[in-house]
């Protein structure tokens, strides 16, 4: 039968605040273990949270982005369930009343948009990490993460295929790194996701038994995993069989997901409010503050490179993409105000260094600024295109002016007419036979004649200027 | 100076004042009575005369306790030193930090000297349910000093302490206070500062001293009290001068006495002594008339449903992967919990969290967490009534009977529960409340009476309280030991 998949997608990012949610600790990651911890994320007897502010200001700021209504009282939950890593045994979390509900994401599915609800998006205490070392039989506990703030964000089940699974999880990383509301790195954990997903004939309007799916630790993952759900439930569905509740685990090594727990081992959290933080209201200036702080946000400011800076929808579509090359290109246009030029400049030659490389934008030495006065050395004609892409690796890598590599390495192409007026006839002396060809009318000729005078000038000549000179000097034998 | 351990905080704070007394000689004093006493009260889990006379020796220039020893309750954190809970899953736990009100004794020159005697995790009115051992009452040593800050009291009414702090959540500082003769001060809640007393119901704890006077109450009241950034529930009031309220002046203030308080069950000698408790705050010219507290009769039922639910989910820490106790050859995580815990509490603990982790299951929340929020609500709403109706205070008896027979209750739960009955709405309301004493039954026993307040109103309970203590003399008995 054909299956239509439904899917809600809980994401928990970790909020980019210097301290943690409810301590003074540090937020930084690594550190030997357990040294960035105190008494309150410990959980030592008799310690109370105290909630930090900026983490606060960030929640908010990163739900107004998604177009949720902010609630009017902030109220903290007690989640209780006992787990090694968490060292109160319960996390502190919202519940009933979220800090903010009915939100959206825009995503693109087969060529047409398509809208995204999101259902809540709350505040809670990340915990520690079990460490499980080989051939031992205990396990050690890490609390340094233990306490740090984080943001989660649920989806309704709008979402219909893997597919549109990862292009909702590019969007949201992409809003908030925008926000610069967390770092959203998976690999450092500051970014995870879990995925609910179920199966329905085709057309039906219905809810199947859906499966919790965790453990995924990239959005390619994410997606891996949706598509093994889908294979399974159908093959099961297809055979008659029963989907049982349950939670998965994403094995990345074997591309399968593998049952944890049923519904009936589920845990009973036995949430109620948290009365070590009272309730408070929320001023009603605090949302407006951050709302009127938000930052240009993805879409508009592609719509911006497009129709103010005339890039065609494919540049402004990858510039955007991370916030840092946009912001890269913008600070580059302020010396140079070819939006096109540079915009070719970063997709070609910048990020073939950056891909080589595997880094980021932020990672390289060369500033917007530099980049701006290369470009005008090639238009002054001081450097051909062919010189600066010799030279882009090297501004990259040490962070020096291009005038400065230029004059280091004698690179300033020739562009003195009587100079080159030396070299063509040169060149013409010696090749007579292509010469010849030329006069005859083939063309192409020339083209080798070109060659000549670069490989005598060691590339240093300015190649229109030589086509040109040595059209001229060619005209006068005729 | 003979017997420096009779004195009062004040009075010592005097004689210090006037260089007549060392610091080390008030320490060595109530050390000795200690020694000669404790044996038959068994008030102190630990006390370290070495290390009282070294702190006594390292104090601050000044400050508003400099020199007056004070016992501390076993569920407040001190930095390095032991703190259990008297229960046997904190055994060895010892604080990284000291609690805030600590903090404050050390900074107004306090010497913190040896550590009371609790029910385990301050569930109980008896102090039976210690892990180490049931403390006894000082005016009668086959009876219980009521609970759960029943060592505090005991020491303070033995001469063993000059002042105490204690811990209330349902009346853990009045009643042992009224069933041991001595002064105690349940404050508003949020006027001191929770950190690093070890939780029981963070919505219903509160600090508070335990004294021979209401003079010393309100002085160690002062010290401790204040807002505490460290502390998301306490809040930014002033903290007045609690000692310049003791005036004596009470005339034309309004006292409502709760129908509620006077039926079935009220001992008779309690009943009179209150009754004449009345008569002489009359004669000070108050104004004396009844008022109505509708919801009294939930209050125990609501009590026991929000702080054991608040209960199961603080004692959860305790699971021996941290500090504390661990069972011995754990086979796995499951293994570790179940038997550290099973190991590790005493009955009244597990009893507790048993019936906490019930009212908040799913399916059971609505019917108990939530319905008991709602009561609580209008439990709070009955104070707020009649204190928004221009009384001063309220007074009522603090306990129904007086101190009871060591045992006597300790196999029906429901019982002991009871005798917390005149207490608890305080802490459900956070009004402050405290209780003095008011008389002695036939037998000589301690009873006691309970005045209760508006919200951050310690003031006013002080000064009625010392107008009533200046005109009787049931403070000034000792227990003969």
């Amino acid at each position: 039968m054909d299956y239509e998949p439904v899917i809600g997608l809980e994401v928990h990012v970790q909020l980019k605040t210097s301290s943690k949610m409810f301590c003074g600790c540090t937020t930084e990651f690594g550190g030997s273990p357990n040294s960035h911890t105190c008494p309150v994320c410990l959980g030592f007897p008799g310690v109370l949270p105290v909630l930090n502010k900026k983490a606060l200001l960030l929640a908010v700021r990163a739900a107004l982005a998604v177009g949720c209504r902010i609630s009017g009282e902030v109220k903290f939950h007690r989640k209780n369930y006992f787990y090694p890593d968490l060292p109160k045994d319960y996390q502190i979390s919202q519940y009933d009343e979220p800090l903010s509900e009915n939100g959206k994401i825009e995503i693109m599915s087969g060529g047409t948009a398509k809208t995204i609800r999101v259902k809540r998006v709350h505040m809670e205490e990340d915990a520690g990490k079990l460490i499980h070392e080989e051939g031992e039989n205990s396990s050690l506990v890490d609390f340094n993460r233990s306490g740090m703030p984080l943001l989660e964000i649920v989806s309704e089940p709008d979402i219909n295929s893997p597919d549109e699974a990862y292009q909702y999880l590019t969007n949201l990383k992409l809003l908030l790194k925008y926000l610069d509301v967390s770092d959203c790195d998976m690999e450092k954990g500051s970014l995870r996701c879990d995925a609910n997903i179920s199966l329905r004939p085709k057309g039906d309007k219905g809810l199947g038994t859906k499966a919790e799916v965790k453990n995924m630790n990239s959005f390619k993952g994410v997606k891996a995993a949706l598509e093994f759900e889908i294979g399974r439930q159908s093959g099961l569905l297809d055979s008659g069989e029963r989907i049982v509740q349950e939670t998965r685990l994403w094995d990345p090594e074997k591309n399968i997901t593998i049952s944890m727990r049923s519904k009936e081992e589920a845990h009973d959290y036995r949430y109620f409010p948290e009365p070590d933080l009272v309730p408070f209201a929320l001023d009603g200036n605090v949302a407006k503050a951050q709302k009127a702080s938000l930052p240009e946000l993805p879409k508009a400011r592609k719509e911006r490179f497009m129709n103010l800076l005339g890039l065609p929808d494919y540049d402004a579509e990858v510039l955007t993409q991370e916030k840092e090359n946009a912001d890269y290109f913008e600070e580059c246009l302020k010396n140079y105000d070819k939006p096109k030029t540079v915009s070719n400049w970063m997709m070609g030659d910048i990020s073939a260094y950056l891909n080589s490389r595997a880094m980021s934008i932020t990672a390289i030495k060369m500033k917007p600024a530099s980049l701006a006065g290369l470009l005008k050395e090639i238009d002054s004609g001081k450097i051909s295109g062919k010189m600066a892409k010799e030279i882009i690796p090297e501004m990259c890598d040490t962070g020096k002016e291009a005038s400065v590599i230029i004059s280091e390495k004698g690179l300033s192409q020739i562009s003195d007419v009587s100079e080159l007026e030396k070299f063509a006839d040169e060149a013409i002396a010696e090749n007579s036979k292509t010469v010849e060809d030329f006069m005859k009318g083939k063309d192409s000729a020339l083209m080798f004649l070109v060659g000549q005078v670069m490989k005598k000038t060691r590339g240093k000549a300015n190649p229109a200027m030589v086509n040109e000179v040595l059209r001229k000097r060619l005209a006068g034998k005729k | 100076m003979e017997n420096l351990y009779s004195f009062t905080a004040c009075e010592l704070l005097d004689l210090l004042d006037r260089k007549s007394v060392r610091p080390e000689e008030i320490i060595d004093s109530i050390y000795s009575r200690s020694q000669s006493v404790d044996a038959k009260i068994k008030g102190y889990i630990r006390l370290d005369r070495d290390a009282a006379i070294g702190r006594a020796s390292r104090l601050p220039a000044s400050g508003r306790l400099r020199g007056v020893p004070v016992a501390i309750k076993d569920n407040i954190c001190i930095e390095g030193e032991l703190t259990t809970c008297a229960s046997r899953i904190l055994d060895g736990f010892k604080p990284p930090y000291d609690a805030t009100v600590i903090d404050k004794l050390k900074s107004e020159g306090a010497v913190i000297f040896g550590r009371a005697n609790m029910d385990e995790f301050a569930f109980g009115s008896s102090c039976e349910n210690s892990a180490y051992f049931p403390t006894l009452n000082p005016w009668d040593v086959s009876r219980i000093p009521g609970g759960s800050s029943g060592g505090s009291a005991a020491v303070v009414a033995a001469d063993e302490a000059i002042v105490a702090l204690g811990s209330d959540t349902g009346g853990s500082i009045r009643q042992p206070a009224a069933l041991c003769g001595v002064v105690g001060m349940k404050p508003t809640y949020g006027r001191v500062s929770r950190y690093g007393l070890i939780a029981f119901a963070s919505s219903l704890d509160q600090i508070g001293p335990l004294a021979k006077d209401v003079r010393d109450a309100a002085l160690m009241l002062g010290v401790i009290a204040g807002y505490d950034p460290k502390d998301s529930t306490s809040v930014n009031v002033p903290v007045p001068d609690y000692v310049s309220f003791l005036d004596g002046n009470i005339k034309g203030a309004k006292i409502g006495i709760p129908t509620e308080y006077f039926v079935g069950g009220l001992d008779s000698e309690v009943d009179s002594a209150i009754k004449q408790a009345i008569e002489v705050f009359k004669g000070k010219g108050a104004r004396v008339s009844e008022v109505s507290l509708p919801h009294t009769e939930y209050a125990v039922s609501v009590y026991y449903i929000l702080a054991t639910a608040e209960a199961s989910s603080n004692l959860a820490r305790f699971d021996g992967v941290q500090y504390g106790y661990r069972c011995k050859d754990p086979v796995n995580v499951l293994d570790m919990y179940e038997r550290t815990r099973g190991e590790g509490f005493g009955a009244e603990a597990k009893r507790r969290i048993i019936l906490g982790t019930y009212v908040l299951s799913s399916g059971y929340y609505d019917a108990y967490y939530l319905k008991a929020q709602k009561v609580r609500r209008l439990i709070k709403e009955d104070f707020e009534k009649v204190f928004n109706a221009g009384f001063d205070c309220i007074l009522t008896p603090t306990s129904p009977t007086p101190a009871f027979k060591l045992g006597e209750r300790a196999a029906d739960p429901l019982s002991m529960y009871l005798s917390d009955i005149f207490t608890i709405s305080v802490n459900l309301a956070g009004v402050p409340a405290l209780s003095l004493p008011c008389g002695f039954t036939g037998s000589g026993l301690p009873i006691g009476m309970q005045l209760i307040g508006g919200f951050f109103e310690e003031g006013k309970l002080f000064r009625m309280a010392h107008a009533y203590e200046s005109s009787t003399d049931w403070h000034k008995r000792s227990p003969q030991l």
